[in-house]
C-alpha cells in the first residue's frame, strides 16, 4: 500500500506542480515584489522533483532516512534565501504548506473509491508535510541567526568613532560592552590614530558603558598600557557613581589611571598637561 | 521565612548571552524598586559569574528569582554548570588569583558585592553559586 502513494505521486507530478502553484499564486501574501514567478516555478519544481525522488514507501514515515536528505538541503537552501530576502515567516511557510494541499488534492481524487488508503495516505502525507514545515522554519530563523550575527559585527565596527577634539587630542566614546573583540577593534584604530595624528593624549569616554565588570576593566588596562608604549597618555573619562562604587567593591586597582567623572573634566586635564589656556574674552565696547 | 515571588531560568551558551542576561537581570532589579548603585553591583556580581562560567565550563545554567523575607525583597541567583569545578576554593576566592590570565577579582569582587554568596564545587562534578542581593543592603 505504501509503495503506492510514492508511486502515485510520481505518475501524478505534473498535476501537482501546476495545482502547487497557482495555489501560491492565488495566495494574497504572493510577493512579487521580491521574486518573480519564474523563479518560484523553478524553485518550486526543484523541490518537488528532490521530494518525489527522494520519498519512497518506507521512508514517508522516517524524516531521518538518507534519501530525503537532497530533500532538506534543498530546503533549507530556499528557506535561506527567503530569509535574506526578506520574505517574512507565513510567506515562507506558504511555499511548502501549499504543496500539501496540493498534494492532498491529488490523493483525494485519486483514492476516492479506497476510502482506507486515502485515510492512511492523508495521515502519513500529513505528516511528512508538517515535518517538511518545521524544517523550513528551523532553517528560516537560522538564516534570520546569521543576519542578526552579521549586524552584531556592523555595529561594534560603526559604533567605535575616533573624534579629534584638539590639536594632540584624541577621544573616543565607547557605547555599548566592551568585550573582547571590540577592544580589539578599539585598540587598534586608536593607536594607528595616535600614529596619524602625532597625538599626545587620547581621552576613553565609558559613559555609554552600561557595566564595568572585571573583563571590561582588564580591557580598558590594556587599551591604557599600549597607549602608553606608543608614547601617548590615556585619560579614561565617563566614570558614573555608582560604577566607581562597583570598581572600588570589585577591588580593581584603576590608580594608577587618570580617570575623570565627565569628558569636560578629562578635557580640562589634557589642556593642563599640554599648557592651554581656555579663556572667555572680554567683550570689545 | 523566605518566599519566592517570580522565577525564571535562562541558559548561557556564548559569550552573546551575557548581555540578554544583565539585562534580564536589570529588569527584576528595577521591578523591586532596587536603587541604581545595588543594582550595578548586582549587575556586575552576575557578570563576573556568569563570564566566568563560560570561560571555564563553556557555559550553564542561570535561575534568576525575585525574592522576599519579611519586609525586605531581593534578588536570588544560582549559576549552575558542568565544568571542570574547582580544585581548592580557598584559593579560587583568594584575591588575584586566577588559572585563566585574568585580573583574580571576579569570585573575591563578586563575593563583596552581594549580600549573600555561596559556592559549591568539586572537580570533575561541576560548579554551583548562588548569590543574594537585598534591595535594602
Amino acid at each position: 500500500m505504501k509503495q503506492d502513494i510514492s508511486k502515485l505521486l510520481q505518475k501524478k507530478k505534473k498535476n501537482i506542480l501546476e495545482d502547487w502553484i497557482s495555489l501560491q499564486l492565488a495566495d494574497a501574501g504572493l510577493r512579487e515584489d521580491l521574486m518573480s514567478n519564474d523563479e518560484l516555478r523553478e524553485q518550486s519544481a526543484e523541490l518537488l522533483d528532490a521530494l518525489l525522488q527522494g520519498i519512497t514507501g518506507d521512508n514517508l514515515a522516517d524524516f531521518n532516512s538518507e534519501g530525503l536528505s537532497p530533500v532538506y538541503e534543498i530546503l533549507a537552501g530556499i528557506s535561506i534565501s527567503r530569509a535574506r530576502q526578506g520574505f517574512s515567516p507565513r510567506e515562507t511557510g506558504v511555499f511548502v504548506f501549499s504543496l500539501k494541499d496540493a498534494i492532498l488534492k491529488t490523493l483525494i481524487i485519486e483514492l476516492a473509491n479506497d476510502q482506507q488508503a486515502l485515510a492512511d495516505a492523508l495521515i502519513l502525507i500529513n505528516k511528512f508535510l508538517d515535518n517538511l514545515g518545521i524544517a523550513t522554519f528551523e532553517t528560516f530563523i537560522k538564516g534570520r541567526e546569521e543576519v542578526i550575527l552579521r549586524q552584531t559585527d556592523e555595529i561594534s565596527e560603526i559604533s567605535t568613532p575616533i573624534i579629534r577634539v584638539w590639536d594632540g587630542i584624541l577621544a573616543l566614546p565607547i557605547i555599548g560592552t566592551l568585550d573582547s573583540a571590540r577592544t580589539q577593534v578599539v585598540m587598534e584604530s586608536l593607536l594607528q590614530n595616535i600614529v596619524d595624528t602625532g597625538s599626545t593624549i587620547t581621552i576613553l569616554d565609558i559613559s555609554g558603558v552600561p557595566t564595568v565588570d572585571s573583563l571590561v576593566a582588564q580591557h580598558i588596562i590594556k587599551t591604557v598600557a599600549a597607549t602608553r608604549l606608543m608614547g601617548a597618555e590615556c585619560i579614561i573619562s565617563g566614570i558614573r557613581p555608582e560604577i566607581a562604587q562597583t570598581v572600588v567593591h570589585l577591588g580593581i586597582d584603576l590608580s594608577n589611571i587618570v580617570t575623570k567623572a565627565t569628558l569636560a573634566s578629562a578635557l580640562k586635564y589634557a589642556f593642563a598637561v599640554l599648557r592651554l589656556d581656555v579663556k572667555r574674552i572680554q567683550k570689545e565696547k | 521565612m523566605r518566599i519566592v515571588l517570580i522565577e525564571d531560568a535562562m541558559l548561557i551558551e556564548k559569550e552573546q548571552d551575557v548581555v540578554p542576561f544583565r539585562n534580564r537581570v536589570k529588569e527584576y532589579a528595577v521591578k523591586i524598586g532596587m536603587s541604581v548603585v545595588n543594582q550595578t553591583k548586582l549587575i556586575t556580581a552576575a557578570s563576573e559569574l556568569v563570564r566566568n562560567m563560560l570561560k571555564y565550563a563553556g557555559g550553564g545554567k542561570t535561575k534568576m528569582e525575585v525574592i522576599s523575607e519579611g519586609r525586605n525583597s531581593g534578588i536570588r541567583l544560582v549559576f549552575e554548570d558542568n565544568g571542570p569545578g574547582i580544585k581548592d576554593i580557598a584559593q579560587a576566592m583568594k584575591e588575584g588569583f586566577s588559572t585563566g590570565q585574568s585580573l583574580g577579582v571576579g569570585l573575591p569582587g563578586a563575593k563583596r558585592l552581594v549580600n549573600e554568596f555561596e559556592i559549591k564545587s568539586s572537580p570533575g562534578e561541576g560548579t554551583v553559586v548562588s548569590i543574594i542581593k537585598w534591595k535594602n543592603g
